[in-house]
């Protein structure tokens, strides 16, 4: 990456900034102050970087909290800008303004989208996340973005960065991790910070399910295209599914104890899914975090069909236990939450993120989702090397698995051998610097 | 699962960024300046289909013939329009390559050459302009990409050749990925149909192998649609910018359900029903498998729908009480389990049992081509378990998918039940709130509800049965019906008896649920008692466009199927199993 374009822009640089190109403000977004204090009727533009299905629906649930326009949007690949365009105008006709000159196609196309708008949603793998982040607070952005925020170390270290970056220049962070939104959560968990069920002592956190989906390699994809276009099964890219999707239940965890563990240990390995369309991932972790108050979290993540699944978070306490997914807590104040009007937690982000930066409250998520991302990121370190991985081994580990080069003709750092099969991850070899 | 050829991954770095660049440049590159031009093959069908209109022996625009050598190499007003081995001096080359708003441009209308038509132009007269004289040119129709191809691909090749079905490596609903993607390079060469596997594969006989469409999903198409094919690839593959194409149903009957397929299903119905008596219940194996679920016979018979106004908990949708005459049926003793649903949601998984067990083929030809549903994002029974639990959170488009897949399976006809038969096989003869009597005090006896469910469903089949032997119809999970949701249904029966009635389906919500659930309080498990699906069932699916497939948030819903002792007609049948719309 070109150094310049990654440096911070500063107060003094975006106000000699602004006033050079005014006739350019005024018909582009809003200028950082402006955005940054948006008045509660103001149009926000939003550019979506990152056009698959979750993009697409961050995007139509951010155009649904008021008077938002989406005006620009990046992808990789033009197929999936352009089926959700189609998308998302199904849904939102009159808020759409999107034109083939504010359509960018690329690995790098984000940046020109970005340029473009008040607030920018990143929902791309997550790899490209700290990269994206750091621009947009950069450009002097607010932004949703998807979980996780970084696939490792160097990346989570990125993002605090830039959320602190973000937290100088007043600009709003939301972060995909919905349950934050979600009254049943929300209700149980102050149940539990209020004491519900006493000191909590012990929790259990679990993804137990079948796995997702699988992109066949193209004749004349080059590795870059194909590992991008396969995300998933390449932990640069998506983290493993123990970041991608465990994260949401470690996170709840880390929530109810107000805390990040310390160090952890596991183990983990691929037993069924195998093959070369499956990269380098694991399709099963166990990994046991420890807390600074010597609590423990046990957590298992699994992608394997036909086995016991459960998606769920439980905490064990000095009187009483709760199934924090269920909403529920039992013991002497047994108790469950029952909705009257279910609210969809995926809105509620948007509309919490929007109202923040329209009424100008506090909101960033980043920090919050940077450690819980950590977390994850921490218990994979663990089960690939078999060690104990301290928090702060995890935070400062030099292991930058981002691509030397990002471009479609050069390599990722992981490459299939002959046979087009990736090189495993093996406990008690594979070493984290 | 597809194979995929490796060989790119075998070649150092360098090299491998020149294969790509091959394969992108694609067909400009194979035709460069070495290759020779066939006047037959790849110039004569852009003269006929861009120039003839307006260039034939009939009094030819600006007096320029095109029909043959002599008379082009003549030309027209503004003199020859062809000089052999000079493209430069070749108007017929020059003036197709000018910018598209210049005013000499030729065509002038409609779309213009690509470059690779226009290239085979450029080096067919640099290679000195062959033409034979025994070819004398006609206009044919230019093939118009919209009009006459895409309906050809989108019914009957998008459907294995699109994203996530790139069977052969081969996608062709974007022009991008038809004319580069394919596992044995590129299967469609613009202006060379006769190399092009594209259009080769449709024409092989009908019991090849290689066959496109294959002949077990409707090949070979008919010759008019395989020369239109061929057109189109000779004119240039013209494919206008943007166009995507999505996956539709042949011919669609009311719908939109492949009538082949549902004639192949109700023809194998009709061959293996009768079997079973009617008034007898039966245990069905599901061929393949391990996995039965039992049928109870319902006998016809009359009943009064809906409940009076005195009965406590009563809502306004459940009256005006009318009479009900139903046909005889069978019912599913209990809803349908996990054990049921997951070999219909996980194709992969059936196949694995069916190989494992040696029990390929039986009953497939037909059943594997019932779509599937794709792979849920979230573990699906959240955590509430799975074997001999009731499977939930399916669209009634995934039930009633359900149901057509298990007919073509087992040869029986099955469907989802309307909303009349439904509460009279939950009556079971009863006219009281519940069939047990009207004491909701009873009710943890009969049924799993919010007073003991303990906040999650329970094994189907548990609590006691109704009079005629069906288990869960009041709680446990809530079931799936036929009809679309009205408020003033029953208003709508103006006869002394209704026979059989059915509302059928419009719009995508509300349909009619029944039975309430383990999350419910009583009154809504009575036997009159309507609930309606509505939008916010699957609020929780975060995607974009959301799932046919799924309502993430309706954990208390499933459904059981019942088999009408009459078999409907082919047409009837695509009726029952396309109820409603799949997509909100």
């Amino acid at each position: 990456m070109n150094k310049e374009q990654t440096s911070p822009v500063t107060r003094r640089d975006f106000l000699r900034t602004t006033g050079a190109v005014v006739g350019a403000t005024a018909v582009g977004a809003l200028s950082v102050e402006r955005a940054a204090f948006a008045a509660p009727n103001d149009e926000l533009k939003i550019a979506l970087i990152g056009c698959g299905g979750r993009g697409s629906g961050a995007a139509a649930q951010a155009l649904k909290t008021g008077n938002v326009k989406l005006v620009a949007m990046a992808d990789a690949f033009k197929e999936r800008l352009d089926s959700s365009l189609q998308n998302i105008k199904a849904q939102a006709p009159n808020q759409v303004t999107v034109t083939p000159e504010t359509s960018f196609i690329g690995l790098d196309a984000y940046k020109k989208a970005i340029e473009l708008a008040d607030v920018v949603i990143l929902a791309t793998p997550p790899g490209f996340r700290p990269h994206q982040f750091e621009e947009a607070v950069r450009q002097g952005k607010h932004v949703f973005m998807e979980k996780p925020v970084a696939t490792d170390g160097p990346g989570v270290r990125r993002v605090l960065a830039a959320a602190e970056e973000a937290k100088k220049k007043g600009l709003k962070v939301g972060v995909g991790l919905q349950r934050h939104h979600q009254d049943g959560y929300i209700e149980t968990i102050k149940r539990l910070h209020d004491g519900a069920i006493g000191d909590i002592v012990s929790m259990r956190a679990y993804w137990n399910d079948g796995g997702v989906w699988v992109r066949n390699r193209r004749p004349g994809q080059t590795e870059m295209e194909y590992q991008v276009m396969n995300w998933y099964y390449f932990t640069w890219l998506s983290g493993d599914h123990i970041a991608e999707q465990h994260i949401h239940n470690l996170d709840v965890i880390n929530w109810v104890k107000n805390a990040y563990p310390v160090r952890c240990h596991g183990m983990g390995g691929r037993q069924v899914r195998t093959g070369k369309e499956h990269g380098e991932i694991f399709d099963h972790h166990a990994v046991e975090f420890e807390y600074a108050d010597g609590s423990r979290l046990f957590s298992q993540c699994r992608h394997i069909r036909g086995c016991w699944s459960s998606v769920s978070e439980h905490v064990q306490g000095t009187k009483g236990t709760a199934d924090v997914g269920a909403n529920r807590i039992s013991g002497p104040q047994a108790w469950q939450y029952r909705a009257q009007r279910r609210r969809d937690p995926y809105q509620t982000e948007h509309d919490n993120l929007f109202d923040a930066i329209r009424n100008n409250k506090e909101f960033n998520e980043a920090f919050n989702g940077a450690k819980s991302s950590l977390t994850s990121i921490m218990g994979r370190m663990a089960t690939y090397t078999g060690q104990v991985i301290e928090w702060d081994k995890a935070l400062n580990s030099e292991m930058d698995l981002f691509p030397e080069k990002l471009a479609w003709d050069a390599l990722p750092k992981i490459l299939p051998d002959a046979n087009g099969f990736y090189p495993i991850p093996t406990p008690g070899v594979t070493m984290i610097s | 699962m597809t194979s995929h050829t490796n060989y790119f991954l075998q070649m150092k770095p360098a090299m491998r960024l020149s294969a790509a660049v091959v394969t992108i440049l694609g067909s400009a590159v194979a035709y460069g300046q070495g290759a020779k031009v066939d006047f037959v093959k790849d110039i004569k069908p852009i003269l006929q289909a861009h120039c003839l209109s307006c260039h034939g022996p009939e009094k030819p625009k600006g007096d320029l013939d095109l029909s043959t050598r002599a008379a082009a190499v003549k030309g027209g007003d503004g003199g020859t329009s062809l000089v052999a081995g000079e493209p430069d001096k070749s108007p017929l080359y020059t003036l197709t390559i000018l910018p598209h708003d210049h005013d000499d441009i030729m065509p002038p209308k409609g779309e213009k050459l690509t470059k690779v038509q226009t290239d085979l132009l450029k080096n067919w007269i640099q290679q000195g302009a062959e033409w034979p004289e025994s070819e004398k040119l006609v206009q044919v129709k230019r093939i118009d990409f919209v009009r006459d191809i895409q309906p050809i691909l989108e019914t009957s090749c998008v459907a294995c050749h699109k994203e996530g079905h790139d069977e052969g490596g081969l996608r062709i609903d974007t022009e991008e990925l038809a004319l580069k993607s394919g596992d044995s390079g590129p299967s469609i060469i613009p202006g060379r149909a006769s190399e092009s596997s594209f259009w080769k594969l449709t024409v092989l006989p009908a019991d090849h192998d290689d066959l496109m469409p294959p002949k077990s999903k409707g090949g070979p198409l008919p010759k008019e649609q395989t020369d239109l094919i061929k057109e189109w690839i000779d004119q240039g593959a013209l494919w206008p910018d943007g166009v995507k194409l999505v996956q539709k149903a042949k011919a669609a009957v009311a719908g939109g359900e492949s009538p082949e397929l549902v004639k192949s299903i109700h023809d194998f119905i009709v061959k293996t029903s009768g079997q079973d008596k009617p008034g007898a219940a039966y245990k069905q194996l599901i061929p393949g498998t391990e996995v039965s679920f039992e049928m109870l016979p319902i006998p016809g018979g009359e009943y009064t729908i809906g409940s009076p106004s005195s009965e406590a908990g009563r809502k306004e949708d459940e009256g005006p009480q009318k009479k009900i005459k139903i046909e005889p049926f069978w019912m599913g003793k209990t809803e349908i389990t996990w054990n049921e649903y997951e070999l219909f949601q996980f194709p992969d998984q059936e196949k694995k049992i069916r190989e494992r067990r040696s029990l390929k083929g039986i009953n497939d030809p037909v059943a594997d081509l019932v779509t599937r549903p794709t792979t849920p994002y979230v573990e699906m029974s959240f955590g509430m378990g799975k074997d001999g639990y009731p499977a939930i959170s399916m669209t009634q488009h995934a039930a009633n998918t359900y149901c057509k897949w298990l007919s073509a399976k087992t040869g029986q006809f099955y469907r989802l039940p309307t909303e009349a038969e439904w509460e009279y096989a939950c009556r079971a003869g009863t006219t009281t709130a519940f069939s047990f009597g009207d004491d909701p005090e009873k009710l943890g006896e009969h049924a799993w509800f919010v007073g003991n469910s303990e906040f999650k469903y329970q094994k189907v089949g548990v609590k006691a049965p109704n009079p005629w032997g069906l288990h869960d119809m009041h709680g446990n999970v809530a079931e799936w019906c036929l009809d679309q949701y009205l408020p003033d249904a029953y208003q709508k029966f103006t006869e002394a008896v209704t026979t059989t009635p059915w509302q059928k389906a419009t719009q995508p919500y509300p349909h009619v649920v029944r039975g309430g659930s383990w999350n419910d309080d009583p009154e809504l498990l009575r036997s009159a008692a309507r609930n309606a699906s509505d939008p916010s069932w699957k609020m929780q699916d975060p995607q974009l466009p959301k799932s046919i497939w799924y309502l993430t948030d309706a954990q208390f819903l499933g459904f059981r199927v019942v088999r009408p002792v009459k078999i409907p007609t082919a047409e009837e049948m695509a009726k029952y199993w396309t109820s409603g719309t799949e997509k909100d």
